[in-house]
Protein backbone atom coordinates (compact mmCIF):
# COMPACT_ATOMS: atom_id res chain seq x y z
CA UNK A 1 0.00 0.00 0.00
CA UNK A 2 1.44 3.48 -1.00
CA UNK A 3 1.63 6.00 1.60
CA UNK A 4 -0.42 8.51 0.46
CA UNK A 5 0.46 10.70 3.53
CA UNK A 6 3.72 11.22 1.94
CA UNK A 7 4.54 15.15 1.94
CA UNK A 8 6.36 14.86 -1.85
CA UNK A 9 2.91 12.75 -3.44
CA UNK A 10 -0.10 14.22 -5.18
CA UNK A 11 -1.88 11.06 -3.05
CA UNK A 12 -5.34 9.55 -4.33
CA UNK A 13 -6.18 10.88 -7.33
CA UNK A 14 -9.31 10.15 -9.74
CA UNK A 15 -10.02 10.25 -13.56
CA UNK A 16 -12.10 12.70 -15.06
CA UNK A 17 -13.86 12.49 -18.25
CA UNK A 18 -14.68 15.60 -20.83
CA UNK A 19 -17.51 15.13 -23.70
CA UNK A 20 -17.05 16.80 -26.62
CA UNK A 21 -20.00 17.10 -28.71
CA UNK A 22 -18.84 19.05 -32.26
CA UNK A 23 -17.32 17.49 -35.45
CA UNK A 24 -13.64 17.34 -34.49
CA UNK A 25 -12.13 17.13 -38.35
CA UNK A 26 -8.71 15.26 -38.06
CA UNK A 27 -5.47 15.82 -40.51
CA UNK A 28 -5.57 12.65 -42.52
CA UNK A 29 -9.05 14.25 -43.81
CA UNK A 30 -11.92 12.16 -41.84
CA UNK A 31 -13.55 13.82 -38.33
CA UNK A 32 -15.22 12.20 -35.39
CA UNK A 33 -18.44 12.97 -34.74
CA UNK A 34 -17.26 14.29 -30.99
CA UNK A 35 -15.52 12.41 -28.92
CA UNK A 36 -14.49 11.99 -25.14
CA UNK A 37 -11.10 12.54 -23.15
CA UNK A 38 -9.94 11.18 -19.79
CA UNK A 39 -7.27 13.44 -17.30
CA UNK A 40 -6.43 13.90 -14.47
CA UNK A 41 -5.49 16.90 -12.07
CA UNK A 42 -2.98 17.67 -9.42
CA UNK A 43 -2.58 21.50 -7.44
CA UNK A 44 -5.29 24.00 -7.72
CA UNK A 45 -6.20 26.21 -10.46
CA UNK A 46 -5.54 30.01 -9.20
CA UNK A 47 -7.93 32.81 -9.65
CA UNK A 48 -6.57 33.71 -12.85
CA UNK A 49 -6.29 30.63 -14.18
CA UNK A 50 -2.69 31.67 -14.98
CA UNK A 51 -0.58 28.76 -13.26
CA UNK A 52 -1.71 25.31 -15.52
CA UNK A 53 0.43 23.16 -16.35
CA UNK A 54 -0.17 20.47 -19.05
CA UNK A 55 1.61 17.18 -19.22
CA UNK A 56 1.66 15.46 -22.58
CA UNK A 57 2.14 11.68 -22.43
CA UNK A 58 4.46 8.90 -24.56
CA UNK A 59 3.82 5.95 -26.81
CA UNK A 60 2.47 3.77 -23.90
CA UNK A 61 1.26 6.50 -21.51
CA UNK A 62 -2.06 7.88 -20.18
CA UNK A 63 -3.38 10.69 -17.75
CA UNK A 64 -1.90 9.13 -14.97
CA UNK A 65 0.91 10.49 -14.19
CA UNK A 66 1.25 10.99 -10.67
CA UNK A 67 -0.10 9.83 -7.29
CA UNK A 68 -2.09 6.79 -6.93
CA UNK A 69 -6.07 5.53 -7.90
CA UNK A 70 -6.24 3.10 -4.89
CA UNK A 71 -4.92 2.64 -1.41
CA UNK A 72 -3.67 -1.08 -2.75
CA UNK A 73 -1.42 0.06 -5.67
CA UNK A 74 1.55 -1.03 -6.47
CA UNK A 75 3.10 1.64 -8.45
CA UNK A 76 2.02 5.80 -8.75
CA UNK A 77 1.75 7.00 -12.03
CA UNK A 78 4.22 6.97 -14.82
CA UNK A 79 5.60 10.74 -14.17
CA UNK A 80 5.75 10.41 -9.83
CA UNK A 81 9.10 11.25 -10.01
CA UNK A 82 8.63 14.51 -11.50
CA UNK A 83 5.19 15.65 -10.21
CA UNK A 84 4.05 16.33 -6.49
CA UNK A 85 4.90 18.80 -3.85
CA UNK A 86 8.08 19.72 -3.62
CA UNK A 87 8.93 17.87 -7.27
CA UNK A 88 10.21 19.75 -10.47
CA UNK A 89 6.12 20.09 -11.39
CA UNK A 90 5.31 21.37 -7.86
CA UNK A 91 1.69 20.77 -7.44
CA UNK A 92 1.86 23.66 -4.72
CA UNK A 93 2.14 26.02 -7.13
CA UNK A 94 0.71 24.66 -10.10
CA UNK A 95 -2.43 23.30 -11.69
CA UNK A 96 -1.34 20.21 -13.40
CA UNK A 97 -3.30 18.56 -16.44
CA UNK A 98 -2.25 15.27 -18.00
CA UNK A 99 -4.86 13.66 -20.75
CA UNK A 100 -5.05 10.57 -22.16
CA UNK A 101 -5.00 10.98 -25.71
CA UNK A 102 -7.32 10.72 -28.65
CA UNK A 103 -7.12 7.01 -29.95
CA UNK A 104 -5.78 5.45 -26.37
CA UNK A 105 -6.88 2.96 -24.55
CA UNK A 106 -7.18 4.23 -21.37
CA UNK A 107 -10.37 6.08 -21.26
CA UNK A 108 -10.39 8.25 -23.90
CA UNK A 109 -12.39 7.87 -27.20
CA UNK A 110 -10.20 5.46 -29.06
CA UNK A 111 -10.34 2.13 -31.25
CA UNK A 112 -12.37 0.58 -28.70
CA UNK A 113 -14.77 3.32 -28.19
CA UNK A 114 -18.04 2.64 -30.11
CA UNK A 115 -18.38 4.03 -33.55
CA UNK A 116 -21.79 5.49 -33.61
CA UNK A 117 -21.90 5.32 -37.39
CA UNK A 118 -22.08 1.58 -36.79
CA UNK A 119 -23.08 0.41 -32.76
CA UNK A 120 -19.99 -1.67 -32.60
CA UNK A 121 -16.32 -0.79 -31.67
CA UNK A 122 -14.44 1.36 -33.97
CA UNK A 123 -11.17 -1.24 -34.03
CA UNK A 124 -9.03 -0.57 -36.72
CA UNK A 125 -11.61 1.92 -38.68
CA UNK A 126 -10.45 4.55 -36.14
CA UNK A 127 -8.99 7.34 -37.83
CA UNK A 128 -5.15 7.56 -37.59
CA UNK A 129 -3.98 10.35 -35.34
CA UNK A 130 -1.33 12.69 -35.63
CA UNK A 131 0.09 15.27 -33.03
CA UNK A 132 -1.41 18.28 -33.92
CA UNK A 133 -4.36 16.33 -33.76
CA UNK A 134 -3.58 15.85 -30.24
CA UNK A 135 -2.95 18.97 -29.89
CA UNK A 136 -5.94 20.70 -31.12
CA UNK A 137 -8.20 18.39 -28.83
CA UNK A 138 -5.86 19.02 -25.66
CA UNK A 139 -6.52 23.15 -26.43
CA UNK A 140 -10.36 21.87 -26.71
CA UNK A 141 -9.97 20.60 -23.02
CA UNK A 142 -7.96 23.90 -22.05
CA UNK A 143 -11.11 25.92 -23.25
CA UNK A 144 -13.64 23.68 -21.33
CA UNK A 145 -11.00 24.12 -18.00
CA UNK A 146 -11.31 27.98 -18.53
CA UNK A 147 -7.27 28.15 -19.54
CA UNK A 148 -6.36 30.37 -21.87
CA UNK A 149 -2.64 30.09 -21.54
CA UNK A 150 -0.68 27.71 -20.14
CA UNK A 151 2.22 28.80 -17.63
CA UNK A 152 4.23 25.86 -19.32
CA UNK A 153 3.57 22.17 -21.37
CA UNK A 154 5.91 19.61 -20.51
CA UNK A 155 6.35 16.06 -21.49
CA UNK A 156 9.40 13.16 -22.56
CA UNK A 157 9.39 11.02 -26.07
CA UNK A 158 6.52 11.64 -27.88
CA UNK A 159 4.97 14.10 -25.28
CA UNK A 160 7.78 15.69 -26.00
CA UNK A 161 7.10 15.99 -29.96
CA UNK A 162 3.64 16.93 -28.57
CA UNK A 163 5.17 20.38 -26.66
CA UNK A 164 6.93 20.80 -29.45
CA UNK A 165 3.75 21.06 -31.92
CA UNK A 166 1.85 23.38 -29.40
CA UNK A 167 3.62 26.55 -29.66
CA UNK A 168 3.95 26.37 -33.71
CA UNK A 169 -0.43 25.50 -33.59
CA UNK A 170 -1.06 28.01 -30.76
CA UNK A 171 1.58 30.48 -30.42
CA UNK A 172 -0.19 32.46 -27.85
CA UNK A 173 -1.33 29.85 -25.44
CA UNK A 174 1.88 29.13 -23.97
CA UNK A 175 4.69 30.66 -21.95
CA UNK A 176 6.80 27.83 -21.89
CA UNK A 177 7.69 24.46 -23.04
CA UNK A 178 9.71 21.78 -21.81
CA UNK A 179 10.84 19.27 -24.72
CA UNK A 180 12.17 16.12 -23.06
CA UNK A 181 13.72 13.18 -24.79
CA UNK A 182 12.33 13.64 -27.53
CA UNK A 183 12.81 14.84 -31.47
CA UNK A 184 11.76 16.92 -34.16
CA UNK A 185 11.28 14.11 -36.46
CA UNK A 186 11.94 10.34 -36.69
CA UNK A 187 14.94 8.90 -37.96
CA UNK A 188 15.29 6.01 -40.93
CA UNK A 189 15.85 3.78 -37.98
CA UNK A 190 13.17 4.32 -35.67
CA UNK A 191 10.86 4.32 -38.09
CA UNK A 192 12.19 0.85 -39.19
CA UNK A 193 11.59 0.25 -34.91
CA UNK A 194 8.44 1.31 -35.36
CA UNK A 195 7.41 -0.78 -38.77
CA UNK A 196 8.60 -3.96 -37.60
CA UNK A 197 6.57 -3.57 -34.26
CA UNK A 198 3.67 -2.88 -36.23
CA UNK A 199 4.39 -5.96 -39.08
CA UNK A 200 4.66 -8.10 -35.36
CA UNK A 201 1.26 -7.41 -34.68
CA UNK A 202 -0.35 -7.26 -37.93
CA UNK A 203 1.42 -10.49 -38.82
CA UNK A 204 -0.16 -12.25 -35.57
CA UNK A 205 -3.12 -14.87 -37.11
CA UNK A 206 -5.11 -13.26 -34.13
CA UNK A 207 -5.30 -9.75 -35.62
CA UNK A 208 -7.66 -10.75 -37.69
CA UNK A 209 -7.03 -6.91 -40.18
CA UNK A 210 -7.75 -5.04 -36.48
CA UNK A 211 -10.85 -7.04 -35.79
CA UNK A 212 -9.86 -9.13 -33.03
CA UNK A 213 -12.31 -7.49 -30.69
CA UNK A 214 -15.06 -9.14 -33.13
CA UNK A 215 -13.12 -12.74 -33.14
CA UNK A 216 -13.53 -12.92 -29.35
CA UNK A 217 -9.23 -12.73 -29.21
CA UNK A 218 -6.61 -10.90 -29.03
CA UNK A 219 -3.33 -10.43 -31.00
CA UNK A 220 -1.16 -11.33 -27.59
CA UNK A 221 1.74 -12.85 -29.69
CA UNK A 222 2.14 -9.37 -31.73
CA UNK A 223 1.70 -7.02 -29.53
CA UNK A 224 4.12 -9.00 -26.98
CA UNK A 225 7.07 -9.13 -29.56
CA UNK A 226 6.16 -5.17 -30.47
CA UNK A 227 6.75 -4.29 -26.92
CA UNK A 228 9.59 -6.51 -26.73
CA UNK A 229 11.17 -4.59 -29.48
CA UNK A 230 10.51 -1.18 -28.39
CA UNK A 231 11.83 -2.07 -24.84
CA UNK A 232 15.00 -2.91 -26.52
CA UNK A 233 14.88 0.81 -27.73
CA UNK A 234 13.97 2.15 -24.38
CA UNK A 235 17.13 0.89 -22.61
CA UNK A 236 20.81 1.89 -23.13
CA UNK A 237 23.54 -0.96 -23.72
CA UNK A 238 24.59 0.01 -20.53
CA UNK A 239 21.90 -0.56 -19.03
CA UNK A 240 20.79 -3.42 -19.92
CA UNK A 241 24.74 -4.90 -19.43
CA UNK A 242 24.16 -3.68 -15.66
CA UNK A 243 21.06 -5.22 -15.17
CA UNK A 244 21.51 -8.92 -16.82
CA UNK A 245 25.00 -9.10 -17.93
CA UNK A 246 25.20 -12.57 -19.57
CA UNK A 247 23.26 -13.71 -16.14
CA UNK A 248 21.58 -17.08 -16.73
CA UNK A 249 18.17 -18.40 -15.03
CA UNK A 250 19.28 -21.56 -14.26
CA UNK A 251 23.10 -23.32 -13.24
CA UNK A 252 24.15 -24.20 -17.20
CA UNK A 253 23.31 -23.72 -20.76
CA UNK A 254 20.30 -26.59 -21.77
CA UNK A 255 20.81 -25.62 -25.30
CA UNK A 256 17.17 -25.12 -26.26
CA UNK A 257 15.04 -22.40 -27.02
CA UNK A 258 13.61 -21.78 -23.96
CA UNK A 259 14.05 -19.13 -21.48
CA UNK A 260 18.20 -19.35 -20.79
CA UNK A 261 19.47 -15.76 -20.51
CA UNK A 262 18.18 -13.01 -17.40
CA UNK A 263 17.18 -10.41 -20.25
CA UNK A 264 15.22 -12.97 -22.14
CA UNK A 265 13.34 -13.82 -19.36
CA UNK A 266 12.79 -10.18 -19.07
CA UNK A 267 11.66 -9.07 -22.05
CA UNK A 268 9.52 -11.83 -22.11
CA UNK A 269 7.79 -10.73 -19.03
CA UNK A 270 7.39 -7.39 -20.03
CA UNK A 271 5.90 -7.93 -23.51
CA UNK A 272 3.29 -10.74 -21.83
CA UNK A 273 2.19 -7.88 -19.41
CA UNK A 274 1.89 -5.44 -21.79
CA UNK A 275 0.27 -7.27 -24.41
CA UNK A 276 -2.88 -7.60 -22.07
CA UNK A 277 -3.27 -4.36 -20.59
CA UNK A 278 -2.44 -2.37 -24.20
CA UNK A 279 -4.24 -2.38 -27.02
CA UNK A 280 -3.44 -3.27 -30.59
CA UNK A 281 -5.18 -1.02 -32.65
CA UNK A 282 -3.72 2.26 -30.37
CA UNK A 283 -0.25 0.77 -30.05
CA UNK A 284 -0.76 0.69 -34.13
CA UNK A 285 -2.04 4.35 -34.60
CA UNK A 286 0.38 5.99 -31.60
CA UNK A 287 3.48 4.53 -33.68
CA UNK A 288 1.74 5.67 -36.94
CA UNK A 289 1.66 9.62 -35.35
CA UNK A 290 5.25 9.00 -34.48
CA UNK A 291 6.42 8.60 -37.49
CA UNK A 292 4.08 11.30 -39.49
CA UNK A 293 5.63 14.14 -36.70
CA UNK A 294 7.99 16.39 -38.98
CA UNK A 295 6.96 19.78 -38.50
CA UNK A 296 9.45 21.06 -40.83
CA UNK A 297 7.81 19.24 -43.66
CA UNK A 298 5.69 21.89 -44.11
CA UNK A 299 8.51 24.47 -44.22
CA UNK A 300 10.63 23.41 -47.06
CA UNK A 301 12.21 21.40 -44.37
CA UNK A 302 13.84 24.32 -42.48
CA UNK A 303 12.76 23.68 -38.80
CA UNK A 304 13.78 27.40 -37.30
CA UNK A 305 11.40 28.62 -40.34
CA UNK A 306 8.51 25.96 -39.11
CA UNK A 307 9.45 28.07 -35.23
CA UNK A 308 9.26 31.47 -36.27
CA UNK A 309 6.18 31.90 -35.10
CA UNK A 310 6.49 30.69 -31.30
CA UNK A 311 6.51 33.02 -28.54
CA UNK A 312 7.55 30.99 -25.55
CA UNK A 313 10.71 30.11 -23.86
CA UNK A 314 11.77 26.57 -24.23
CA UNK A 315 13.51 24.08 -22.57
CA UNK A 316 15.65 20.67 -24.13
CA UNK A 317 16.45 17.94 -22.24
CA UNK A 318 18.47 14.72 -23.57
CA UNK A 319 19.99 11.93 -22.36
CA UNK A 320 23.60 11.40 -22.95
CA UNK A 321 22.95 7.37 -23.32
CA UNK A 322 19.59 7.70 -25.58
CA UNK A 323 19.96 5.98 -28.49
CA UNK A 324 16.20 6.03 -29.54
CA UNK A 325 16.71 9.83 -29.99
CA UNK A 326 19.81 10.72 -29.16
CA UNK A 327 20.83 13.65 -27.99
CA UNK A 328 21.79 15.05 -31.43
CA UNK A 329 18.24 14.76 -32.50
CA UNK A 330 17.68 17.80 -29.12
CA UNK A 331 20.78 19.54 -30.51
CA UNK A 332 18.88 19.86 -33.93
CA UNK A 333 15.90 21.39 -32.29
CA UNK A 334 18.13 23.37 -30.25
CA UNK A 335 20.14 25.25 -33.41
CA UNK A 336 17.16 25.55 -34.88
CA UNK A 337 15.60 27.63 -31.96
CA UNK A 338 18.98 29.30 -31.87
CA UNK A 339 18.66 29.75 -35.64
CA UNK A 340 15.50 31.71 -35.20
CA UNK A 341 16.09 33.74 -32.04
CA UNK A 342 14.22 31.88 -30.09
CA UNK A 343 14.78 31.68 -26.37
CA UNK A 344 16.04 28.35 -25.20
CA UNK A 345 18.05 26.76 -22.63
CA UNK A 346 19.36 22.71 -22.97
CA UNK A 347 21.33 20.48 -21.25
CA UNK A 348 22.42 16.83 -22.18
CA UNK A 349 21.78 14.74 -18.86
CA UNK A 350 24.33 12.43 -17.80
CA UNK A 351 22.64 9.06 -17.65
CA UNK A 352 23.23 5.36 -17.94
CA UNK A 353 19.70 4.62 -18.63
CA UNK A 354 19.11 5.07 -22.14
CA UNK A 355 16.06 6.63 -23.47
CA UNK A 356 13.70 5.51 -19.95
CA UNK A 357 16.04 8.04 -18.36
CA UNK A 358 13.36 10.49 -18.40
CA UNK A 359 10.91 8.95 -16.51
CA UNK A 360 14.29 7.99 -13.44
CA UNK A 361 15.64 10.27 -10.61
CA UNK A 362 18.47 11.87 -11.46
CA UNK A 363 19.88 14.86 -9.46
CA UNK A 364 20.83 16.38 -13.18
CA UNK A 365 17.42 16.21 -14.26
CA UNK A 366 16.15 17.43 -11.52
CA UNK A 367 18.20 20.36 -10.63
CA UNK A 368 17.78 22.20 -14.00
CA UNK A 369 13.59 21.08 -14.65
CA UNK A 370 13.29 22.48 -10.81
CA UNK A 371 15.17 25.36 -11.67
CA UNK A 372 12.95 25.99 -14.89
CA UNK A 373 9.45 25.23 -13.11
CA UNK A 374 10.72 27.28 -10.43
CA UNK A 375 11.35 30.37 -12.25
CA UNK A 376 8.11 29.84 -14.31
CA UNK A 377 6.74 30.35 -10.56
CA UNK A 378 8.93 33.33 -10.08
CA UNK A 379 7.76 34.98 -13.06
CA UNK A 380 4.25 34.14 -12.39
CA UNK A 381 4.27 35.83 -8.79
CA UNK A 382 6.26 38.84 -10.59
CA UNK A 383 3.42 39.47 -13.18
CA UNK A 384 6.41 38.56 -15.82
CA UNK A 385 5.29 35.26 -17.21
CA UNK B 1 30.88 43.47 -9.74
CA UNK B 2 34.18 41.83 -11.89
CA UNK B 3 36.39 44.84 -13.27
CA UNK B 4 36.41 42.76 -16.65
CA UNK B 5 32.39 41.88 -16.61
CA UNK B 6 32.24 46.05 -16.22
CA UNK B 7 34.37 46.83 -18.76
CA UNK B 8 32.39 44.81 -21.08
CA UNK B 9 28.63 46.06 -19.86
CA UNK B 10 30.12 49.19 -21.35
CA UNK B 11 31.28 48.16 -24.76
CA UNK B 12 27.75 45.91 -25.34
CA UNK B 13 25.62 48.19 -27.34
CA UNK B 14 21.89 48.36 -26.47
CA UNK B 15 19.33 45.72 -27.31
CA UNK B 16 22.55 43.80 -28.86
CA UNK B 17 22.15 39.62 -29.66
CA UNK B 18 25.03 38.40 -27.54
CA UNK B 19 26.66 34.77 -26.91
CA UNK B 20 28.48 34.44 -23.82
CA UNK B 21 30.81 31.41 -24.66
CA UNK B 22 31.68 29.73 -21.21
CA UNK B 23 29.00 31.63 -19.28
CA UNK B 24 29.31 30.18 -15.95
CA UNK B 25 26.62 31.16 -13.60
CA UNK B 26 24.95 33.55 -15.55
CA UNK B 27 25.98 36.79 -13.99
CA UNK B 28 27.15 38.45 -17.10
CA UNK B 29 23.98 37.46 -19.25
CA UNK B 30 21.45 38.45 -16.47
CA UNK B 31 23.09 42.03 -15.67
CA UNK B 32 23.23 43.09 -19.78
CA UNK B 33 19.80 41.52 -19.88
CA UNK B 34 19.04 44.01 -17.00
CA UNK B 35 20.56 47.03 -17.96
CA UNK B 36 20.86 46.50 -21.40
CA UNK B 37 18.41 45.12 -23.02
CA UNK B 38 20.23 42.27 -24.62
CA UNK B 39 19.04 38.81 -25.62
CA UNK B 40 21.36 36.10 -25.98
CA UNK B 41 22.64 32.61 -25.16
CA UNK B 42 25.21 31.34 -22.38
CA UNK B 43 27.33 28.41 -23.83
CA UNK B 44 28.36 26.10 -20.29
CA UNK B 45 29.03 22.67 -19.23
CA UNK B 46 29.11 22.54 -15.59
CA UNK B 47 25.18 20.96 -14.83
CA UNK B 48 25.40 23.17 -11.52
CA UNK B 49 25.89 26.55 -13.60
CA UNK B 50 23.58 25.11 -15.78
CA UNK B 51 20.87 24.71 -13.06
CA UNK B 52 21.88 27.98 -11.56
CA UNK B 53 21.15 29.62 -14.94
CA UNK B 54 18.05 28.16 -15.37
CA UNK B 55 16.49 29.63 -12.12
CA UNK B 56 17.91 32.99 -13.36
CA UNK B 57 16.15 32.85 -16.65
CA UNK B 58 19.00 33.11 -18.29
CA UNK B 59 18.94 30.68 -21.86
CA UNK B 60 22.01 28.19 -20.97
CA UNK B 61 22.83 25.61 -23.89
CA UNK B 62 25.02 23.03 -22.85
CA UNK B 63 27.49 22.72 -25.04
CA UNK B 64 31.58 21.90 -25.25
CA UNK B 65 33.80 25.08 -26.69
CA UNK B 66 36.35 22.46 -27.32
CA UNK B 67 34.00 21.03 -30.31
CA UNK B 68 33.77 24.38 -31.75
CA UNK B 69 30.56 26.79 -33.23
CA UNK B 70 29.91 24.86 -36.19
CA UNK B 71 26.07 24.65 -35.04
CA UNK B 72 25.85 28.46 -35.56
CA UNK B 73 25.67 29.78 -38.90
CA UNK B 74 27.33 32.55 -39.96
CA UNK B 75 26.87 36.07 -37.98
CA UNK B 76 24.14 34.54 -36.16
CA UNK B 77 24.97 37.11 -33.11
CA UNK B 78 25.94 40.68 -33.25
CA UNK B 79 28.52 40.29 -30.26
CA UNK B 80 30.37 37.16 -29.03
CA UNK B 81 32.09 37.50 -25.25
CA UNK B 82 34.15 35.06 -23.54
CA UNK B 83 35.58 35.66 -20.12
CA UNK B 84 38.06 33.90 -18.77
CA UNK B 85 38.08 30.83 -20.70
CA UNK B 86 40.33 31.12 -23.79
CA UNK B 87 43.20 29.78 -21.73
CA UNK B 88 41.52 26.41 -21.32
CA UNK B 89 40.49 25.61 -24.44
CA UNK B 90 42.41 23.18 -26.64
CA UNK B 91 42.62 26.02 -29.52
CA UNK B 92 42.26 29.69 -28.50
CA UNK B 93 43.58 30.43 -32.00
CA UNK B 94 40.50 28.56 -33.74
CA UNK B 95 38.13 29.43 -30.99
CA UNK B 96 38.88 33.57 -32.02
CA UNK B 97 38.25 32.91 -35.82
CA UNK B 98 35.01 30.80 -35.08
CA UNK B 99 33.93 34.04 -32.17
CA UNK B 100 34.67 36.40 -35.55
CA UNK B 101 32.27 33.88 -37.80
CA UNK B 102 29.48 33.75 -35.84
CA UNK B 103 29.40 37.82 -35.07
CA UNK B 104 31.71 40.60 -36.84
CA UNK B 105 32.80 41.96 -33.48
CA UNK B 106 34.00 39.99 -30.25
CA UNK B 107 35.42 40.49 -26.24
CA UNK B 108 37.58 38.62 -25.11
CA UNK B 109 39.05 38.53 -21.44
CA UNK B 110 41.83 36.11 -19.59
CA UNK B 111 44.49 36.45 -16.95
CA UNK B 112 47.34 38.72 -17.89
CA UNK B 113 50.49 36.00 -17.66
CA UNK B 114 53.16 39.28 -17.95
CA UNK B 115 51.45 40.54 -14.85
CA UNK B 116 54.09 41.59 -12.40
CA UNK B 117 53.34 39.40 -9.63
CA UNK B 118 53.72 36.54 -11.81
CA UNK B 119 57.01 37.62 -13.28
CA UNK B 120 58.04 38.52 -9.79
CA UNK B 121 56.99 34.71 -8.79
CA UNK B 122 58.63 33.08 -11.35
CA UNK B 123 61.69 35.63 -11.87
CA UNK B 124 62.74 35.06 -8.00
CA UNK B 125 61.31 31.77 -6.86
CA UNK B 126 61.94 29.84 -10.02
CA UNK B 127 58.15 28.20 -9.95
CA UNK B 128 55.32 28.55 -11.41
CA UNK B 129 52.99 31.40 -10.70
CA UNK B 130 50.09 31.14 -8.71
CA UNK B 131 47.71 34.01 -7.58
CA UNK B 132 44.19 35.03 -6.17
CA UNK B 133 43.90 35.16 -10.90
CA UNK B 134 45.50 32.19 -11.22
CA UNK B 135 44.82 29.73 -8.37
CA UNK B 136 45.98 26.67 -9.68
CA UNK B 137 49.22 24.65 -9.17
CA UNK B 138 50.68 23.71 -12.71
CA UNK B 139 49.90 19.87 -12.41
CA UNK B 140 46.05 20.61 -11.99
CA UNK B 141 44.98 23.72 -13.30
CA UNK B 142 42.64 23.83 -16.32
CA UNK B 143 44.58 26.74 -17.86
CA UNK B 144 46.50 25.21 -20.32
CA UNK B 145 47.00 28.03 -23.00
CA UNK B 146 48.30 30.97 -20.51
CA UNK B 147 49.29 33.84 -22.33
CA UNK B 148 50.01 37.60 -22.17
CA UNK B 149 48.62 41.04 -23.07
CA UNK B 150 51.23 41.52 -25.72
CA UNK B 151 50.45 37.28 -26.78
CA UNK B 152 47.31 37.98 -27.63
CA UNK B 153 47.65 41.27 -29.73
CA UNK B 154 50.07 39.44 -32.11
CA UNK B 155 47.80 37.02 -32.58
CA UNK B 156 45.38 39.02 -33.99
CA UNK B 157 47.24 40.59 -36.18
CA UNK B 158 48.63 37.44 -37.40
CA UNK B 159 45.47 36.25 -37.67
CA UNK B 160 43.75 39.21 -39.73
CA UNK B 161 41.65 40.44 -36.69
CA UNK B 162 41.34 44.07 -36.01
CA UNK B 163 41.43 45.26 -32.07
CA UNK B 164 38.99 48.08 -31.65
CA UNK B 165 39.45 48.51 -28.02
CA UNK B 166 41.87 46.79 -25.36
CA UNK B 167 41.92 47.56 -21.57
CA UNK B 168 43.29 45.92 -18.38
CA UNK B 169 41.08 44.77 -15.11
CA UNK B 170 42.85 44.41 -11.56
CA UNK B 171 40.63 41.37 -9.85
CA UNK B 172 38.09 43.69 -7.77
CA UNK B 173 40.01 46.80 -6.86
CA UNK B 174 39.84 50.15 -8.73
CA UNK B 175 42.64 50.42 -11.42
CA UNK B 176 45.59 51.86 -10.74
CA UNK B 177 47.13 54.83 -13.93
CA UNK B 178 50.20 51.96 -14.08
CA UNK B 179 48.17 49.35 -15.16
CA UNK B 180 46.68 51.83 -18.08
CA UNK B 181 50.04 53.37 -18.94
CA UNK B 182 51.94 49.96 -19.07
CA UNK B 183 48.98 46.86 -19.39
CA UNK B 184 51.27 44.00 -19.86
CA UNK B 185 53.33 44.68 -16.78
CA UNK B 186 50.74 46.05 -14.52
CA UNK B 187 47.59 44.60 -15.87
CA UNK B 188 45.69 41.26 -14.17
CA UNK B 189 42.99 40.74 -16.43
CA UNK B 190 43.20 41.44 -20.34
CA UNK B 191 40.40 42.64 -21.85
CA UNK B 192 40.36 43.10 -25.94
CA UNK B 193 37.36 44.34 -28.20
CA UNK B 194 38.32 42.82 -31.56
CA UNK B 195 36.67 42.93 -35.14
CA UNK B 196 36.89 41.31 -38.42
Amino acid sequence: MPDTTLSSSVGLVTPQTATFETDFHLACGKHLPGFELVYETYGKLNDTASNAVLVCHALSGHHHAAGYHHLDDRKPGWWDSYIGPGKPIDTRHFFVISVNNLGGCHGSTGPQSINPDTGTSWGPDFPIMTVEDWVKSQALLADRLGITRFAAIVGGSLGGMQVLQWPITYPERLANAAIIAATPKLSAQNIAFNEVARQAIRSDPEFHDGWYEQHGVLPKRGLKLARMIGHITYLSEHSMGAKFGRDLRTDSLNYGYDVEFQVESYLRYQGDAFSTRFDANTYLLMTKALDYFDPASGHNNDLAKALSNTLCRFLVVSFSTDWRFAPERSRELVNALVKAKKPVSYTNVDSPYGHDAFLLPNDHYEAAFGAFMRRIYSDLNQGTL
Amino acid sequence: MRTDLAQIMQWVPERAHVLDLGCGDGTLLAALTEHKGVQGYGLEIAPDNIATCLAKGVNVLEQDLDEGLSNIVDDAFDMVVMTQALQVLRRPDLMLDEMLRVARECIITFPNFAYWRHRLHLGMRGRMPVSKSLPHEWYDTPNIHLSTFKDFSHLCDRQGHRIIDRAVGDGDHQLHWSAQRWPNLFGQVAIFRIER
